[in-house]
């Protein structure tokens, strides 16, 4: 029986970094990087007679996500420990939650194949990272232990199992991510890990009730890694139970070399994590009015974006969709607009020249928005500059482009590169003049109907301009000379 | 209540103790003593009682940290206690994953 | 061999030291000179210390005497001698909390309370013996050496703050600070024979003292009087940004209303506290006290505390529960004992806390993870827990009716050494009146208050949360109206 005959039932959860200065329990700085143990002090070390103080940010930064994603915010929510041995976690204990979590519920709209899909989450947690076991350190094998990372706040956002195919699971976690950028929570780095996910896996036949066992997938580190490791899962449980097999819950490492899913070696002990309510907390408290000032201090989301977008500036749905993953590239979007008169006109040159040129070069260079040199005012003067026909098309790429890694006013780059487009008709006319004069065996042949030579004399007359030429211009003028006129 | 030494064997492992067989057998005799004492606690009816999870009254808490970072110890104060290290990385032997 | 005649600085009060530093009848450095050399004359046989820091003490001493001399003295403990507990984090100083595990260690900072000490100019002297990670109630779980009750010597100090009060009732320093999780505190005071003070849970920040049980634990101070532990108190008490569990109320000032008598005050009598296994001499002084305070113009009220019986099945799970867990940090990655010669590191864990434990902190993590552990959490923890709040709700019934709760600490006086060592329950039995309170989160103390065969008994008090001013007025009431315990005279004699 194919894999058709299967329906896939996925759930997700996802860890994501929190952008706070310092740890969520001690004051260390969150930098990514560094010396091991440079960024460590008693408490992220777990030594003895040291407790954890929880960041007020942390909180806010929780409450924020939640309402975000339409959770309800625990009044009181509980700490607690999760119990368990391991070289990077420095207390034999990770602080979590477990019963009382912050955030419950809620749930997030995705798009798939036109279709819009609500997914649900069950739950929002804080809690603190582990350190970092690094391998082969000496000679003889032994392994490093760097506790830089440990403490660095985290979000545990975990979905119900309501997703149902790889493509669906990528949308969410796109749709995800997006919205942790918005809220300016998360910089939604999925290959260093500061957003990673985890799937949960099961398969079960059509129209059946009961969701099959189910495995659990680490180590995806980008959307495309996500995709092949559901796939793959997906196709390996299914044949499994083609076979007559059991299908083991256990955790699998995807294996992106492979592009396969791996059993970890299950630990000797079936995971008993002894769970109880970390004592050196106290309750987590959230009132009501803290709750209602970060209501009010939420930001537009991508999808009321993406959906103004498309009703007020008449943008494709496809191009809003790609503004408003990150919020940086919206708000200079927005700006641009405004600074270009705010209509659907200014909105399509825009979108256009973001998600063309300045994709392009953010890509490129890997900067995320907000380190470009490049500022909405810029890119609003080259496109006045455009418009007005002062630099050609060729010519604003140029300038975006300097402009993106220099910063430089865009006028003065059109100086500087002789980049102003010939736009005096009288200028151009002179040119146009002496190129039909010096071939006039090519006029002859055109004029006769013989062939279009119209391009060879455009080149000639823009050559001699050195490229500089307005083009409608240039393609008006001899058009009026050649046309017998 | 007797606490078999599979019992003892299985907790001694979650706590990640090893125990001598004598110790194994002595606390197996140990803890069922204290597990008998302990059951007089089912003797109540707590089922409408909530449990004192914390000592402190919720008032009486502080608020919480600010996001400022502070100083971090230097890599030599972080690893003086340590029994072994390599650069400035606490030493293990090899973690196989 | 004789002892060198004791100076008679050490039979001074911390407040009359202090008193006299004012004055300049003596400076910093006699104290210190005279607290070193009863150190060195009788330790050896107390068995208190576990550190000295002789020579910190003698650069403390210097920079206190210049202080004054420039009359710039900070209060009442500037150039006092004390001593701590060996819980505690005390920076460039080896921490070992009675432990193998962590021999060798040498914390990089010091814990709130001594910071606060040390701001408030006292000069330390060491770090004072105790049950390996304060688990016990007779300092014979140390790793290192037992304890011993300097009234007699074939006896225990009680713990697990054993060293805190053997080093005063050996009259080794004015002042200590010591643990109470379960009556560590208040038990070695009525052993022997000294002021202990259990504060409020939150009051005394945890920072920097090596943990044990963290809603329990509560550090606290002991002295020969009730003026030395509350002077201690106000030091140390109050706020600390670094442990959220500390309370953010304002600190009251201890020393002001402490003569206030006990005139009008109720005592509560709790009748389970009476019920039988009291031993005699014992019940005597503690009925002795309660008659005092009806000369004293209070009254005594009879109280119930229903669940007190349940305490101590409660305390046991949840403090060895919460144990378990702060425990598991001692793995030798990081720091402490690491067992030489392991292949993996599976081995490296199950070694290095298989040497490094003693008999009792096994005894306790086997228990914690064992009522933590799937399918056991909701009948033992959770029930604990719940259990918790019937007790706390005993007393809060009780002080609707009385200002404090008086009674015995133990059941009996110190017992000797190696008595109770086979049989963990009956050690654990100890604590039986002691443990409310902590369960509770309510101050408590302990207060000489007679001898029963020649050894020291304490009466405890317990009172409403954060009113440690009422219970330490009320102890100074008692002190007065008894006088103090007096010196044990075994140590000269040996
Ligand atoms: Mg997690
Ligand atoms: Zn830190």
């Amino acid at each position: 029986m194919p894999v058709s005959d299967f329906q896939a039932v996925l759930g997700l959860e996802v860890h994501a970094q929190l952008l706070t200065r310092t740890k969520i329990f001690c004051g260390c700085p969150t930098t990514f990087g560094g010396e091991p143990n440079t960024h460590v002090c008693p408490v992220c070390l777990g030594m003895p007679g040291v407790l954890p103080v929880l960041s007020g940010q942390v909180v806010e930064f929780a409450v924020l996500t939640g309402l975000a994603l339409g959770c309800t915010i625990r009044e009181k929510s509980v700490f607690a420990r999760k119990n368990y041995f391991y070289p990077d976690l420095p207390k034999g204990y990770q602080i979590s939650q477990y019963e009382a979590p912050i955030c419950e519920g809620g749930g997030l709209t995705i798009t798939v194949d036109g279709r819009e899909k609500h997914v649900r989450l069950t739950r929002i947690h804080m809690e603190e990272d582990a350190g970092k076991n690094l391998h082969d350190v000496s000679a003889d094998g032994s392994s490093g232990v760097d506790l830089n990372r440990a403490g660095v706040p985290l979000l545990e956002i975990v979905s119900e199992p309501d997703l149902r195919s790889a493509d669906e699971a990528v949308e969410y976690l796109k749709a995800l991510r997006s919205i942790l950028l918005t809220l300016g929570v998360n910089d939604g780095n999925l290959e260093e890990g500061s957003f990673r996910c985890d799937a949960n896996v099961s398969v079960m036949r059509k129209g059946a009730t009961r969701y099959g066992t189910r495995a659990e997938i680490k180590n995806m580190n980008s959307f495309r890694h996500l995709r092949q490791a559901v796939e793959f899962e997906v196709r390996r449980q299914v044949e499994l139970v083609e076979a007559g097999q059991p299908v083991v819950q256990e955790t699998r490492l995807f294996d992106p070399d492979r592009g396969e899913t791996r059993s970890m070696r299950s630990k000797e002990d079936a995971h008993d994590y002894r769970y109880f309510p970390e004592p050196d907390l106290p309750p987590v408290l959230v009132p009501a009015a803290q709750v209602a000032r970060l209501r009010a201090a939420l930001p537009e989301l991508p999808r009321a974006r993406a959906a103004r977008y498309v009703a007020a500036l008449g943008l494709p749905p496809g191009d809003a969709a790609i503004l408003v993953a990150d919020r940086a590239t919206a708000d200079f979007f927005d700006a641009t607009v405004t600074l270009r008169g705010g209509g659907p006109e200014a909105a399509r040159k825009a979108a256009n020249w973001l998600n063309g040129e300045v994709a392009r070069l953010v890509n490129e260079t890997g900067l995320a928005a907000g380190a470009w040199r490049l500022t909405p005012a810029h890119l609003a003067r080259v496109l006045e500059l455009l418009d007005g026909g002062a630099i050609s098309g060729a010519g604003a790429k140029a300038v975006v482009e300097e402009v993106f890694r220099s910063g430089a006013d865009p006028a003065a780059v059109v100086q500087a590169r002789g980049l102003a487009q010939v736009s005096d008709a009288g200028a151009i006319e002179a040119v146009v003049d002496r190129v039909l004069a010096a071939a006039p065996a090519e006029v002859e042949r055109h004029r006769s109907g013989k062939k279009d030579l119209t391009g060879f004399f455009v080149g000639q007359v823009m050559k001699a301009l050195k490229g500089q030429g307005n083009p409608a211009v240039v393609n008006a003028l001899l058009k009026q000379k050649l046309g017998g006129g | 209540m007797a606490l078999s030494l599979d019992e003892v064997r299985r907790v001694a492992r979650l706590a990640h103790l090893r125990l001598s067989p004598e110790e194994e057998v002595a606390l197996a005799g140990q803890l069922s003593a204290i597990l008998d004492h302990v059951a007089q606690l089912g003797e109540l009816d707590v089922s409408q009682v909530e449990p004192m999870t914390h000592a402190l009254a919720a008032g009486d808490a502080a608020p919480l940290r600010p996001d400022e970072p502070w100083p971090c110890l230097t890599p030599e104060q972080a690893l003086a206690n340590a029994p072994a290290r390599q650069g400035t990385c606490f030493k293990v032997p090899r973690i196989i994953e | 061999m004789t002892a060198p005649a004791p100076s008679p600085l050490l039979r001074l009060s911390l407040r009359a030291a202090s008193e006299g530093l004012a004055a300049g009848r003596h400076s910093a450095r006699d104290l210190t000179e005279a607290c070193l050399a009863r150190i060195e004359a009788t330790d050896g046989r107390v068995g208190a210390f576990l550190h000295v820091t002789a020579e910190a003490a003698r650069a403390a001493a210097a920079a206190s005497a210049a202080r004054r001399a420039a009359g710039r003295a900070l209060g009442p403990l500037d150039g006092v001698p004390l001593a701590l507990k060996d819980l505690f984090l005390t920076q460039g100083v080896p921490t070992t909390a009675g432990s193998r595990l962590l021999e060798g260690f040498v914390p990089p900072v010091d814990g709130t309370a001594v910071a606060r000490l040390k701001r408030a100019g006292a000069v330390l002297l060491g770090k004072l013996n105790l049950d390996e990670f304060a688990m016990g109630s007779s300092n014979e779980n140390s790793a290192f050496k037992p304890c011993r009750n300097p009234w007699d010597l074939t006896r225990t100090p009680g713990g697990s703050s054993g060293g805190s009060a053997a080093a005063l009732a050996a009259r080794q320093c004015y002042g200590t600070l010591g643990t109470d999780t379960g009556g560590s505190i208040r038990l070695p005071a009525s052993f022997c024979g000294v002021v202990g003070v259990k504060p409020s849970y939150g009051r005394v920040s945890r920072s920097g003292v090596v943990a044990f049980a963290s809603s329990l634990d509560q550090p606290g101070p002991l002295g020969r009087e009730v003026w030395d532990a509350a002077a201690l108190l106000q030091a140390i008490a109050g706020h600390d940004p670094a442990d959220q569990t500390s309370s953010s109320r304002p600190v009251d000032d201890y020393l002001a209303g402490l003569e206030g008598g006990a005139r009008g005050l109720r005592v509560g009598v709790p009748a389970e506290w009476f019920q039988g296994g009291l031993e005699p001499g014992v019940e005597a002084a503690v009925r002795g006290a309660l008659s005092a305070y009806q000369r004293l113009g209070a009254t005594l009220v009879e109280i119930s505390l229903p669940h007190s019986r349940y305490g101590i099945g409660a305390y046991y799970l949840i403090a060895t529960a919460e144990a378990s867990s702060n425990l598991a940090r001692y793995d030798g990655v990081r720091f402490g004992r690491r067992a030489a010669g392991v292949k993996g590191l599976k081995e490296l864990y199950l070694e290095s806390r298989a040497q490094g434990f003693g008999a009792e902190p096994k005894r306790r993590i086997m228990l914690g993870t064992y009522a933590l552990s799937a399918g056991y959490y909701d009948a033992y923890y959770l029930r604990a827990q719940k259990v918790r709040t019937l007790i706390r709700r005993d007393f809060d019934a009780a002080f609707q009716r009385c200002d404090v709760v008086a009674g015995p600490v133990a059941p009996g006086p110190a017992f000797r050494l190696g008595e109770r060592t086979g049989d963990p329950l009956q050690m654990y039995l100890a604590d039986i009146f002691t443990i409310t309170c902590n369960l509770a989160a309510l101050p408590g103390l302990s207060v000489p208050c007679g001898l029963s065969a020649g050894l020291p008994v304490g009466l405890q008090l317990v009172g409403r949360p954060f009113d440690e001013a009422g219970l330490l007025t009320a102890a100074r009431a008692l002190e007065r109206e008894l006088g103090p315990a007096g010196a044990p005279a075994g140590l000269e004699a040996a």
